[in-house]
C-alpha cells in the first residue's frame, strides 16, 4: 500500500468523513437522518469509515411517512442490526394521529409534506442540534447554493439569504439554541458518484432500486406503484410493468421508470446514458419552478 | 481519473454563467428535463435560442432580478475528470462571495470581454485570485465573435493583462479566445480562429495538473476526533482521526504533537479495515502513536522535521464578511481546522483599493474590505504561511454575537 492512487471516489470519500468528524467535534446531540435511499445508505457507510472500530457518536433518525415501500424497512431493519447502531423512528402517522399534521386528500395527496412536521418534531423532541443528511448539490438548482453546514433556526427554516460563507475545509458550527445545523457531508457527489461508490464499496441496497415487475398505473404522465397509500379511482388502471425506482421516497410521491437494469453496472450504465435527471422522478419538485427553495426554507430537508 | 476545482467571477455582462451554460451543455450534462425546464423558460437570447445562463441562476430572487447573489456549485464530468465549478458573482458588493468561492479551487478562470479589454473587475477578480493563492490562471477572453474574431484585439489583451499578472505575481496564466455564446474554443476548436493555436478551454481544463500529491514536507494533521471504542477486546485502543491537511505521513515517522510539543512515533496508520504505510495529503485516517500522549481535538501531529510556527500573534490578510463592521475592541473566535481559540484583531496595517490594488491607511474595516491586520489570539496556532500551506495558513473568524462567520483570514508571517 506504499503507491499513492488518489482518485475522486478517494477524494469525495475523505472529504466526507472530514465533514462526518467535524460534527462528531463540534456538536452535542446529532443524528444521521437515514430514509433508506442510497444517498443515506452510503452516508452510513461512510460513518463507519469515519468513527469504526469505534460506536457512531450518533443515532439514526428515520422519518416514517408509513407509506413506504415494505423492502426500505425490511433492509432497514437488517441494516441496523449489522451495524449496531441505534435506531430512532419518527412517524408521520403519529403526527397526523396527533392532529399535528392534517392528511391531504384528493388524487395527487402525499405524506411528503408531512415529513417536515414529523421531522421539526423529533428533532425538538431529541433535541438534535446537527442532522446529517444525503442531500446532494447536483440534485436541484436551490441546493447548488445550500452550504455543507446550513443552519436552521428555530422554525427549521433555510434562509438562502443569511447563508454563512464556507470557506476552505473549515465548517462553522456555532449555534444559537433551538438552532440547528442540517449538514451534507456527501454536497459534492453527483448521482453517478454516488453509484460507482456503492459498486466500488460492495454496498448492498433494498431491492427496488433493481428492475422488478410490479403494478404501476400513469399519473400526471410518470408511473407510480399501485399501492393502498395512492388515491386511485375507476380511470386509474393498473398494469404490470418492469420497473425500477431512482430514488427512495414516500410510495404516494416516487415516480418509477421503465427499466431492464438488474446489476448495479446496468444501472450506471442507464444512468450515464440517461436523460432524465433523479429529482425529475419526484412528482414533489414540479409544483412551481421554485418548488424546492419554497420545500427547503420551510425546513425540508 | 481525478478532480478539478475551479473557480469563475464574472459579471452578467461578461457572460459568465453562458461560459459555464456553455461547458455543461456542450459536453452533455444537462439532462432532459432540466433543459425542458430551460426551454420552458421565458428567458431567451436575441436569436430565440436558449439562454444558457438560467442554468448557474439557483434562487429565486437571482432568477427574477437575473443576478448570481451567491456562490453555485455545479457539477460535469468528462471521460478524463470529475469537475466541481464553483460560480461566484462579479460585482464589487459580492466580494466575499467572490473569496469563498475562490477558496477552495485549483484553479481560475477569469473573463475578459474583448470589447471592454483590461478593465476595474479583472483587477478586482484577478486580485482575489492572486489573494487567494489559487495556482492555474485561464484568462478567456470572452466574445470573440463581436470583435470580428480579430488575432490583433486578442493580442493587445494579451499583453495588457501580462503586466496586471506580473504585478500580482500570478505565474500560471493561459490565455485562450473563446465566444461562450457561439460556443467557439469552449468545448470545440472554433474554425473562426485559425490563428489561435493553442487548445479550447475544456481540453486545458481536463489536461491541466491538479497537483494533487503534494510532496512538501510539510506532514500536518489537526485531530478531529478521538476514537476509543473502550470494549473489552479494544480495551486500550486510542486512535487520532483527522484529514491529512499537507505532506505525507509514514510510519516510524517522529511527529510532534502541538501545542503540547509531546514527541512520539508514528506506530500504525488506518483507514477502516486496512492498515497503511503512509497517508497522504487529502485523506482521512486513523493515526497510533507509540507513546501516551495526551491528544485531543484541536491539536496537531506534524513532521517533527518540518515544523509549523507557533505565535499568539499572526500577521495576516483578512476579508470582512459581514454587514457589521469589524470592531477591534471586541474578542472574536478563531477558527483554524479543528482548534477554536479566542482573538483579537488588535490592528489595522492597510486596507486594498482591490480596483487600484492601492494601500492605504485604515481604521475601520467594513463588508467586502480586504487588507492586513495583525490577529492576536488566545492560544497560540500552529500554523504555516498561507502561500507555503493553504490549508494550515488560513482560518475564519466568528462573531460570537451572531455565530456567522465573519472574517476569512491568510496567514503571512508570525510578528516577532
Amino acid at each position: 500500500m506504499s503507491t499513492y492512487n488518489f482518485d475522486y471516489l478517494d477524494e469525495l470519500e475523505a472529504e466526507a468523513i472530514h465533514i462526518l468528524r467535524e460534527v462528531a467535534g463540534q456538536f452535542e446531540k446529532p443524528a444521521l437522518l437515514f430514509s433508506g435511499g442510497k444517498d443515506s445508505i452510503t452516508l452510513v457507510r461512510l460513518a463507519e469509515k469515519a468513527f469504526r472500530p469505534g460506536k457512531f457518536p450518533f443515532p439514526l433518525v428515520h422519518i416514517d411517512t408509513g407509506h413506504n415501500f415494505e423492502e426500505t424497512i425490511t433492509y432497514r431493519d437488517k441494516m441496523v442490526e449489522r451495524i449496531g447502531e441505534k435506531l430512532i423512528i419518527g412517524s408521520v402517522q403519529e403526527s397526523i394521529d396527533q392532529g399535528k399534521v392534517v392528511e391531504q386528500t384528493g388524487k395527487n395527496a402525499s405524506r411528503n409534506a408531512l415529513q417536515t412536521v414529523t421531522l421539526l418534531d423529533t428533532i425538538a423532541k431529541h433535541q438534535f442540534d446537527a442532522c446529517i443528511g444525503g442531500a446532494r448539490r447536483d440534485e436541484e438548482k436551490a441546493r447548488a447554493k445550500e452550504r455543507i453546514f446550513s443552519v436552521r433556526d428555530e422554525f427549521g427554516q433555510w434562509d438562502p439569504k443569511r447563508q454563512r460563507p464556507e470557506l476552505w475545509n473549515i465548517y462553522n458550527g456555532k449555534i444559537h439554541k433551538g438552532e440547528n445545523i442540517r449538514v451534507f457531508p456527501i454536497s459534492n457527489w453527483t448521482e453517478l458518484d454516488v453509484w460507482n461508490y456503492i459498486r466500488r464499496e460492495k454496498i448492498e441496497l433494498p431491492s427496488i432500486y433493481f428492475s422488478h415487475e410490479r403494478d404501476v398505473i400513469t399519473r400526471n404522465g410518470q408511473l407510480m406503484a399501485a399501492s393502498p397509500f395512492l388515491n386511485m379511482d375507476d380511470e386509474d388502471v393498473v398494469f404490470r410493468k418492469q420497473v425500477r425506482f431512482r430514488t427512495v421516497g414516500d410510495m404516494s410521491c416516487t415516480a418509477a421508470v421503465e427499466s431492464e437494469a438488474t446489476l448495479i453496472d446496468d444501472i450506471i450504465a442507464e444512468i450515464s446514458a440517461s436523460k432524465i435527471s433523479e429529482r425529475g422522478a419526484r412528482l414533489d419538485d414540479k409544483v412551481s419552478e421554485a418548488a424546492m427553495e419554497d420545500r427547503k426554507k420551510g425546513g425540508y430537508f | 481519473m481525478n478532480i478539478l476545482k475551479f473557480f469563475t467571477a464574472g459579471s452578467v455582462d461578461d457572460g459568465k454563467s453562458t461560459l459555464i451554460g456553455r461547458l455543461l451543455y456542450d459536453t452533455d450534462s444537462i439532462l432532459a428535463d432540466q433543459l425542458e425546464a430551460l426551454q420552458s423558460s421565458n428567458r431567451k437570447n436575441d436569436d430565440g435560442t436558449i439562454d444558457l445562463a438560467i442554468l448557474t441562476d439557483g434562487l429565486r430572487a437571482e432568477r427574477e432580478q437575473g443576478i448570481t447573489i451567491d456562490v453555485a456549485y455545479k457539477y460535469f464530468q468528462t471521460e478524463k475528470r470529475k469537475f466541481i465549478i464553483a460560480d461566484t458573482p462579479g460585482h464589487i458588493q459580492y466580494t466575499r462571495n467572490m473569496v469563498t468561492g475562490a477558496s477552495t479551487a485549483n484553479l481560475a478562470i477569469i473573463l475578459i470581454d474583448a470589447r471592454n479589454s483590461v478593465v476595474e473587475q479583472t483587477i478586482r477578480h484577478s486580485y482575489i485570485v492572486s489573494l487567494l493563492g489559487i495556482k492555474h490562471v485561464v484568462v478567456c477572453i470572452n466574445k470573440m465573435d463581436m470583435v470580428d474574431y480579430s488575432e490583433t484585439v486578442y493580442n493587445s489583451i494579451i499583453e495588457k493583462y501580462k503586466v496586471l499578472a506580473q504585478q500580482l505575481k500570478l505565474e500560471d496564466v493561459t490565455y485562450i479566445p473563446v465566444s461562450a455564446l457561439k460556443g467557439d474554443n469552449v468545448v470545440q476548436n472554433s474554425g473562426n480562429m485559425e490563428w489561435y493555436e493553442g487548445e479550447s478551454l475544456l481540453h486545458f481544463l481536463e489536461q491541466v495538473d491538479t497537483d494533487h500529491l503534494d510532496r512538501s514536507q510539510l506532514a500536518r494533521m489537526p485531530v478531529q476526533w478521538v476514537v476509543r471504542p473502550q470494549t473489552d477486546e479494544l480495551h486500550d485502543y486510542r486512535g487520532y482521526a483527522g484529514r491529512v491537511l499537507s505532506g505525507t505521513f509514514n510510519l516510524n515517522d517522529k511527529v510532534n504533537v502541538l501545542p503540547s510539543g509531546a514527541s512520539s512515533t508514528i506506530e500504525k496508520i488506518e483507514f477502516f479495515d486496512e492498515e497503511l504505510d503512509a497517508a497522504h495529503a487529502g485523506e482521512s485516517v486513523i493515526i497510533h502513536l507509540k507513546d501516551d500522549v495526551d491528544i485531543s481535538r484541536g491539536d496537531t501531529i506534524v513532521n517533527a522535521a518540518a515544523l509549523p510556527q507557533e505565535s499568539k500573534l499572526i500577521e495576516a490578510d483578512l476579508c470582512w464578511m459581514d454587514a457589521r463592521a469589524l470592531d477591534t475592541s471586541i474578542m472574536y473566535n478563531i477558527q483554524h481546522n479543528s482548534k477554536v481559540t479566542k482573538c483579537k484583531i488588535s490592528e489595522i496595517l492597510h486596507k486594498v483599493d482591490i480596483n487600484t490594488l492601492e494601500k492605504h491607511a485604515a481604521d475601520e474595516f467594513k463588508l467586502n474590505d480586504i487588507g492586513r491586520v495583525i490577529v492576536k489570539t488566545a492560544d497560540a496556532l500552529a500554523f504555516d504561511l498561507y502561500d507555503d500551506n493553504r490549508a494550515n495558513g488560513s482560518a475564519i473568524l466568528v462573531d460570537s454575537r451572531t455565530n456567522l462567520t465573519v472574517g476569512a483570514l491568510m496567514f503571512r508571517a508570525a510578528v516577532e
